[in-house]
C-alpha cells in the first residue's frame, strides 16, 4: 500500500513538473527569499538592508537585451516616482556573463554610471537567486509587499517598445494599489523578453 | 501605394510579410489547412540563441517544402527597426521560410493565445497540425532536436 502511495505521489509530482516548466518559481501570494547580491558599488546589498521600504521592487533586467534597454529610462522614472514612497527598485542581473560578455560585473558597473541609474543595480552570481523567484525572461518585474508576500508579477507595462503609446502602466499600477490598501489587478502580466542566460 | 512597396521588396528577394494583430498570425495556422503541420518560431534579431537556430529551421523548411509543412519565422523585431534592421537580414542571411513580423505591441494580450504556458521569453516554437498544438520555450541546440518535436507533430495530427 505504502508503495502504492508513493508511486502515485511520485507520478502526481512527475506530471505537475511536465505540465509547467516554471513550476519552481514564485506564484502571486507566496513569500519571496532575501538574498545577499553583490551591487555595482561592490558592497553586498540585501532586500532585509533597505530602511524604509514599503515593499521591495525587484526586476530581473540586463545590460545586452534591447528589450531590457527599452526600459531602462521607465525604470528609473519608476525609481524616481515610487522609491520615495517606499517602493524601492532592486534590479537584478540573472545572466552569465561566459554567456553574454555584456552582462559582465564590470559592464554593469559602466552601464550604471552611463545612465545614473538611480536604483540598485546587483549581480546574481552562480544565478542561485532567479530560479527561486521562476523569472524566464529580462526584464521580468516581482512586487513585493513588505513582509516580501509577492503581489504582481509580469512586465512593466503594456508596449515596450514605444513608451508614448504606453495605455496600461501594469507595475505603477500595482505599486498604487498597494499604497492604497488594495489588491493589484492585473495581479500578473506577460511580455516577450529575452530568455535567462543560464552557464553552460 | 502598397503594391508598390510590395514589389519594391519582393524585387530584395525574401518578403517579409506584416502582421499588426495577432489574430491576423493566428489565422494563418488555424484556418489554414488540417493537413499542414506548422512550425510557428518566435524569434527576433537581436536575439542571440534564436539567431543560432535559424539555420535548423531553414533546413527544415528546405527539406519539407514540397511536403505538407509550412515554416513561420515571426519576428519580433521592434516595429521601428524593421526595415532597417530585419528586412536586411533577412535578405542577408538569404532565409527562404516565410518570414512574418507581429506589430502587435500589447503582447500581454496575446501571449496566452499562442500558449498559456509561454512566458514570453524567445525563443520559442510552437507545432500546430489540425487540433495538435505543442508549444517549447526553449532554442534548439541541435537540428535532430527541432526535427523530433516537428515529427512528433507530423505524426499526431488530432481531429
Amino acid at each position: 500500500m505504502k508503495k502504492v502511495l508513493f508511486a502515485c505521489v511520485v507520478l502526481a509530482l512527475t506530471a505537475f513538473t511536465n505540465h509547467n516548466q516554471h513550476a519552481g518559481g514564485y506564484h502571486v501570494g507566496d513569500v519571496a527569499t532575501d538574498f545577499s547580491l553583490k551591487g555595482t558599488d561592490g558592497n553586498m546589498h540585501s532586500l532585509s538592508g533597505i530602511e524604509n521600504a514599503n515593499g521591495y521592487v525587484v526586476i530581473f533586467t540586463c545590460n545586452h537585451c534591447p528589450y531590457a534597454k527599452a526600459y531602462e529610462d521607465r525604470i528609473i522614472q519608476l525609481q524616481a516616482e515610487f522609491g520615495p514612497k517606499g517602493y524601492p527598485i532592486v534590479a537584478i542581473n540573472p545572466n552569465d556573463p561566459s554567456v553574454v560578455e555584456e552582462d559582465s560585473y564590470d559592464n554593469m558597473k559602466k552601464r550604471y554610471s552611463e545612465k545614473g541609474f538611480n536604483f540598485l543595480y546587483l549581480i546574481d552570481e552562480g544565478q542561485t537567486i532567479y530560479p527561486q523567484y521562476g523569472a524566464t525572461r529580462t526584464p521580468h518585474v516581482f512586487l513585493l509587499d513588505k513582509n516580501r508576500v509577492v503581489k504582481y508579477i509580469g512586465a512593466i507595462d503594456d508596449n515596450a517598445s514605444n513608451a508614448d503609446k504606453v495605455k496600461e502602466r501594469y507595475l505603477a499600477n500595482a505599486i498604487n494599489a498597494l499604497i492604497a490598501g488594495e489588491t493589484p489587478s492585473p495581479a500578473s502580466t506577460k511580455a516577450i523578453g529575452c530568455s535567462i542566460k543560464k552557464k553552460k | 501605394m502598397v503594391f508598390l512597396g510590395l514589389l519594391k521588396t519582393n524585387s530584395m528577394g525574401q518578403n517579409v510579410v506584416r502582421y499588426e494583430k495577432f489574430e491576423e498570425l493566428q489565422e494563418v495556422y488555424t484556418n489554414g489547412s488540417p493537413d499542414t503541420t506548422y512550425v510557428v518560431n518566435f524569434w527576433a534579431t537581436w536575439c542571440r540563441p534564436c539567431v543560432k537556430e535559424l539555420p535548423y529551421f531553414e533546413s527544415i523548411h528546405a527539406a519539407y517544402k514540397d511536403s505538407a509543412v509550412k515554416v513561420i519565422l515571426v519576428s519580433l523585431d521592434f516595429p521601428n527597426t524593421i526595415d532597417s534592421g530585419l528586412v536586411p537580414f533577412v535578405k542577408r542571411k538569404g532565409l527562404k521560410a516565410m518570414v512574418a513580423v507581429l506589430k502587435d505591441g500589447n503582447a500581454n494580450r496575446w501571449i496566452d493565445m499562442v500558449d498559456t504556458s509561454w512566458s514570453g521569453a524567445l525563443p520559442g516554437t510552437l507545432f500546430v497540425h489540425g487540433k495538435y498544438r505543442r508549444f517549447y520555450e526553449k532554442s534548439y541546440e541541435t537540428p535532430e532536436g527541432l526535427k523530433t518535436d516537428l515529427l512528433k507533430a507530423i505524426r499526431n495530427k488530432e481531429l
